[in-house]
């Protein structure tokens, strides 16, 4: 994103590219321009700009791309943390 | 649905039953809505009943635009398709917008197909195409809907306020309506639910805080120290967010640490006059560590932030913040006591 940039080299973004029909959702629903499309191919033009989302891998339509999708949210991952040990009572999310 | 609807004008006669037609134009009470919801106010009851609605005189060519129940989402797309005839599609979200709704997978395949159903959509349109927003495509599979249901998805656009433009454009998204931006603006209408939910624990930790230093020394002491706390607070909340593009480095918590830098130097420049060796080295480890803590937190409201990295960052930041914290404390202990 224009005048942001995250860490590097963390991101779990994985497309094959054998599998790729080249439709073009990815392109489409990438709200990072992580993907570029050419001889009906995707390619991934800026993979550290993916936040995860996940909304790529859900719409290809031939499961060429994975993710380890979820919201990047410190609070939400503390309280995940504490729910996983039975230390708090489920809920309490980011976006709330 | 019934007459209750936010913006009702009347009923409009359509193949699948009646459809309420709503006004592009929002009145006060949807604008003090929209102000209490960002305070936090109220925010559970703000959504709208699920369902198909009309703007303006909509055919059965006319396009469909779908949205989530969030009263505030509801809004704005309707206040920006002025002067259009368009159908809206508004999914049960339980009142929460678009992108966390999707995240949360409310905003799903499962509630589109789901919602073109009960509202027999295919009978009241002509073509097969739903218009969504790109910030829903987490929570939907456009492939799945097609197969479930019929219809086609095209993801419009990110903000709703391009939607015009994209209408206008033959339904064809312009790069620069798929592209995220994060302006100071949109930083700053995140700012006051983040400052209200973090209160309640600025009051207990605050009053804590507060009630040691007391006891050690006296009331004095103790209100400073309160006033420490709840400036690093807020430089972590309003700050840090605020200045974000600007602050040093791309960890989220560093970033909050120079914004608490930031504040421990101007509460120097305030109070410090006072202050030996060790209360000096005290406060500037203490502050910026709690300004990091609110300013990775943050990280849940941006969006560019990967889990991946969130995660990271939280292995290395949290326990420099509970180290930073405790050398703080021992080194006021010390100055107290050596
Ligand atoms: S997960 Fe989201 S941000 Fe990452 S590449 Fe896919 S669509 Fe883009
Ligand atoms: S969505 Fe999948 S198949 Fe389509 S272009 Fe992207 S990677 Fe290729």
């Amino acid at each position: 994103m224009k005048g942001f940039r995250y860490l590097m080299d963390v991101v779990t973004l994985q497309l094959d590219q054998a599998a790729c029909i080249g439709c073009g959702r990815c392109v489409e629903v990438c709200p990072h321009q992580v993907f570029s499309l050419a001889e009906k191919k995707a390619s991934l033009r800026d993979r550290d700009a993916c936040m995860e989302c996940g909304a790529c891998a859900l719409n290809c339509p031939v499961k060429a791309i994975t993710v380890d999708a979820g919201v990047g949210c410190a609070s939400g991952m503390i309280n995940e943390w504490l729910r996983e040990r039975k230390l708090r009572a489920p809920g309490g999310n980011c976006c709330s | 649905m019934s007459e209750k609807v936010p913006g009702f004008l009347g009923w409009m006669q359509t193949p699948a039953g009646r459809v309420p037609r709503i006004s592009t134009e929002l009145g006060f009470s949807d604008h003090l809505g929209a102000w209490k919801a960002r305070w936090g106010i109220g925010r559970m009851a703000y959504m709208v009943p699920p369902g198909l609605y009309a703007l303006g005189n909509p055919a059965a060519s006319d396009p469909v635009v779908v949205t989530a129940n969030y009263k505030m989402s509801y809004d704005i797309v309707r206040r920006t398709l002025a002067g259009r005839n368009v159908w809206l599609l508004v999914l049960e979200t339980y009142g929460i917008n678009v992108w966390c709704a999707a995240g949360k997978g409310t905003f799903g395949t499962g509630e589109v197909v789901r919602r073109v159903s009960s509202s027999r959509l295919a009978q009241v349109v002509s073509h097969r195409r739903l218009l969504l927003p790109i910030l829903g495509a987490p929570g939907v599979s456009a492939h799945e809907v097609a197969r479930r249901s019929g219809f086609s998805v095209s993801y419009a656009t990110i903000r709703a306020a391009d939607l015009p433009e994209y209408l206008d454009n033959g339904m064809v998204s312009a790069p620069a309506m798929r592209e995220l931006t994060f302006t100071f603006y949109e930083r700053l209408v995140l700012i006051p639910v983040e400052v209200v939910l973090a209160l309640k624990s600025v009051a207990v930790i605050g009053g804590v805080a507060l009630l040691l230093v007391a006891a050690l020394g006296d009331l004095a002491a103790g209100l400073s120290a309160f006033c420490a706390y709840l400036g690093a607070v807020l430089a972590g909340i309003v700050l840090g967010p605020l200045l974000l593009p600007w602050l040093p480095g791309r960890s989220f918590a560093l970033k909050g640490a120079a914004a608490g830098l930031l504040w421990s130097s101007v509460f120097y420049l305030l109070a410090g006059t006072t202050w030996n060796i060790w209360v000096t080295a005290a406060i500037f480890l203490a502050l910026p560590a709690v300004s990091a803590f609110y300013t990775l937190n943050f990280t849940g409201c941006s969006p560019f932030t990967s889990r991946s990295g969130v995660k990271k960052e939280m292995a290395i930041a949290l326990p420099a913040m509970g180290g930073a914290l405790l050398m703080g404390v021992a080194l006021l202990l010390a100055g107290r006591f050596l």
